[in-house]
């Protein structure tokens, strides 16, 4: 994991339980070119990566072939295997699949070549602006990294792209068209095109992030990224590995009805797939990681689907949206929230919603409001809802 | 002066949601209009390259109805023009 709460797992989880949260001013150097100038962007604060220098991760010329998402994308997948303690046969090595979700890609490297062409007015690019922007380069590093030529490819449906690679990868290795799958994503989307695009909808808040709260002001951008390593429960225990959470269910659903304004029907149709899917009950759902952006659109949506498909057990179920920490990572975000979500699991403690401190009544839940909570969860969801109305919702049970 | 700024607010309006200028009138409802908030923010776009003024994000939330664009508009508009009576209003 990398994210604007830390270089790594450790640094994300000891955050989350203290309820730290990474959002500050934008720092000027984060994005492709300095003389941009990122401060005639009207919001200044998001949840950037602080302390990162890839010559710290990749030898020089290896860090000149990739885009920062890309790198940080190795970055992540690096300590998922490190920490799942994967040894690569030849076998696991031919056959092992890498799912990877990103929104906007490697856009960053793109922007440097328009600054080129239409502000100094140059008439070339530099020979790597494809290679390095595509979005399917991060899979592409992972691969290369381990030397892996199963199936690699990448999702990207907006905002729920990593939860969308997540649960793809958990049904090819629940069929056993994988012995093992490295999915998540990585999202870096700060540079000027991109927030300037993100400043036209409105939907970006001047201060911070506060989910669920009735004086939300929008939502916070963030970058990083998260990798899961799956492979079945019997595998994984028989190698003596100690997995931190069993994934057990996945669910998708579009919305079809509007490519901004979410609909609850639609993300109600995607958890309750999801727990059919699991085969959980909803009782035994003990916590759920929202989407909770901090739009007024998403937070009402998300808390009426959450009570259409729990009904009372809604009043008493806690949800939180750590996105009041580590910010809205796009297509990152469905993986960095299902790590924090399995980590919950194996902690046995809920992290809590950041900046609550005014009750929505359209939002009437139990939002762990600002403070981490001691509790095992016996399951737990992890929700993400994407423009264009294409939803994903993973299941994941606690292992003893 | 203010009756051209209405009636260039409701071309705008017209243009951006791709309805005749007839059916725009100054106390058309959003919902008569079928103006859904992802639309609103499409003419406010449009509405700041029309006038050359900037909308800030907390009063775009606010605006539910042509009436309060008009308004809005008219009251930039002036404030664009005429700096000083902008900070006696205030």
């Amino acid at each position: 994991m990398i994210s604007a709460l830390g270089l790594d797992q450790q640094g994300f989880w000891h955050s989350l339980v203290s309820g730290q949260s990474g959002i500050g001013p934008i720092p000027q150097d984060v994005g492709p070119v300095a003389e941009m100038g990122m401060n005639q962007v009207r919001f200044k604060n998001g949840a950037a990566v602080i302390g990162y220098n890839a010559e710290a991760y990749f030898p020089r010329k290896a860090a000149s072939f990739m885009d920062r998402f890309a790198q940080f994308s190795v970055i992540a997948a690096r300590e998922a295997v490190t920490n799942a303690g994967i040894e690569w046969t030849e076998e696991l090595r031919d056959n092992a699949a890498i799912i990877t979700g990103s929104c906007m890609g490697g856009r960053f490297t793109d922007e440097i070549g328009y600054w080129e062409l239409f502000h100094h007015g140059r008439h070339r690019v530099h020979p790597l602006t494809i290679p390095l922007g595509m979005s399917n380069a991060g899979a592409s590093h992972i691969s290369m990294e381990y030397g892996l030529h199963g199936p690699a490819y990448t999702f990207s449906t907006a905002c729920s792209s990593s939860a969308h690679a997540i649960g793809n990868a958990y049904w090819m290795v629940r069929s056993g068209a994988v012995p093992l799958a490295i999915a998540g994503g990585s999202e870096t989307p700060f540079f000027l095109g991109g927030l300037k695009a993100w400043e036209a909808m409105r939907v970006v808040s001047p201060d911070t992030c506060r989910p669920f709260s009735a004086n939300r002001s929008g939502m916070v951008l963030g970058e990083g990224a998260a990798m899961l390593v799956l492979e079945p429960l019997e595998q994984a225990l028989a190698r003596g590995a100690k997995p931190l959470a069993e994934i057990v269910g996945f669910g998708m659903s579009a919305d079809a009805c509007h490519v901004t304004q979410p609909s609850a029907e639609g993300a109600a149709r995607a958890i309750r797939a999801a727990m059919r899917d699991g085969g959980l009950a909803p009782e035994q759902v003990g916590y759920i990681n929202a989407h909770g952006t901090a739009t007024e659109a998403n937070d009402r949506m998300e808390a009426a689907a959450i009570h259409a498909v729990f009904g009372s057990h809604a009043d008493t179920l806690p949800v939180s949206s750590t996105k009041s920490m580590h910010g809205h990572t796009l297509g990152a975000a469905g993986a960095i929230e299902a790590a924090a979500t399995v980590l919950a699991l194996r902690n046995g403690i809920l992290p809590p919603t950041m900046n609550y401190t005014q009750p929505d009544p359209e939002c009437e839940l139990d939002v762990i409001p600002n403070q981490s909570r001691k509790k095992q969860a016996e399951a737990a969801l992890s929700q993400s809802f994407a423009f264009g109305g294409l939803n994903a919702v993973l299941a994941f049970r606690s292992l003893p | 002066m203010s009756e051209t700024i209405q009636a260039r607010v409701l071309r705008v309006i017209a243009t951006t949601q791709r309805i005749p200028l007839e059916k725009v009138k100054p106390d058309s409802t959003f919902e008569e209009l079928g103006i859904d908030s992802m639309d609103s923010i499409n003419i406010l776009f449009d509405l700041e390259s029309e006038f050359d003024i900037e909308i800030k994000d907390e009063d775009a939330k606010k605006i539910q109805t042509i009436r309060e664009m008009i308004d809005g508009v008219t009251y930039l508009v002036d404030s664009k023009q005429n700096p000083s009576a902008q900070t006696a209003t205030e």
